[in-house]
């Protein structure tokens, strides 16, 4: 299945892209893709356990089984406010 | 209401905003601080759920929440958020909720520019050294 991969902050600054497209297998859920990313960049590693992933603009559990065409963004520790 | 804006956010109209002839009260929280990045659209569907959220545990008239992003200068607010009620209570403890939750749960980051020159985002660096 295709989906959309978006990175916000310092994650976006080490991968060094802030969208792209992801082919992944069916019943592959939200963890899977933060795993292949840390894969792809081994310097994101410090960041895998303080980072929450979001689908479709809300937050998921590791576990989120994804469907073809979500959007998943993975959300380092904010600061807003 | 939620919004983001680049620009100076005008408290004024914030205010305003919220201000319902059935309200004994409003309470604003301002924050000042700088240097915003945010992801809007996921920045505004959490801030309507927080909105919601509140609305569902608390009974208050009005709302509004507005961030700022860009560049904020020293001093100049980063975001407001207004509550209007009918009793002061409810809108101190919604007040202080959605400023709590919205530090906790909206992705928008700060950036320090530093005067060397060098960019770094505020608060992930100490986070990461954590694990």
């Amino acid at each position: 299945m295709n989906i959309r991969v978006r990175l916000f902050s310092v994650i976006r600054d080490i991968a060094g892209f802030d969208e792209q497209t992801a082919v992944v297998p069916p019943g592959a859920d939200a963890a899977s893709v933060l795993r292949e990313l840390v894969q792809a960049h081994p310097a994101l590693d410090p960041w895998k356990g303080s980072v929450r992933m979001a689908v479709n603009l809300e937050y998921v559990s590791s576990s989120h089984p994804l469907k073809e065409g979500d959007e998943v963004a993975i959300i380092p520790p904010v600061s807003g406010g | 209401m939620v919004s983001l804006t680049l620009n100076p956010i005008d408290i004024r109209s914030v205010v305003d905003g919220v201000t319902a002839p059935e309200s004994g009260g409003i309470d604003v929280f301002v924050g000042t601080t700088r240097n915003h990045a945010g992801g809007e659209p996921m920045a505004i569907a959490m801030m309507e759920r927080l909105e919601a959220e509140a609305r569902r545990r608390w009974t208050v008239n009005r709302i509004a929440i507005v961030h700022r992003l860009g560049k904020v200068p020293v001093g100049e607010a980063s975001v407001v958020i207004a509550v209007s009620s009918a009793h002061r209570n409810e809108a101190f403890e919604v007040c202080r909720f959605l400023i709590d939750s919205l530090k906790k749960e909206v992705p928008i980051w700060k950036r320090e520019h530093f005067t060397d020159g060098t960019v770094e985002w505020s608060g992930v660096a100490a986070e990461a050294k954590h694990e």
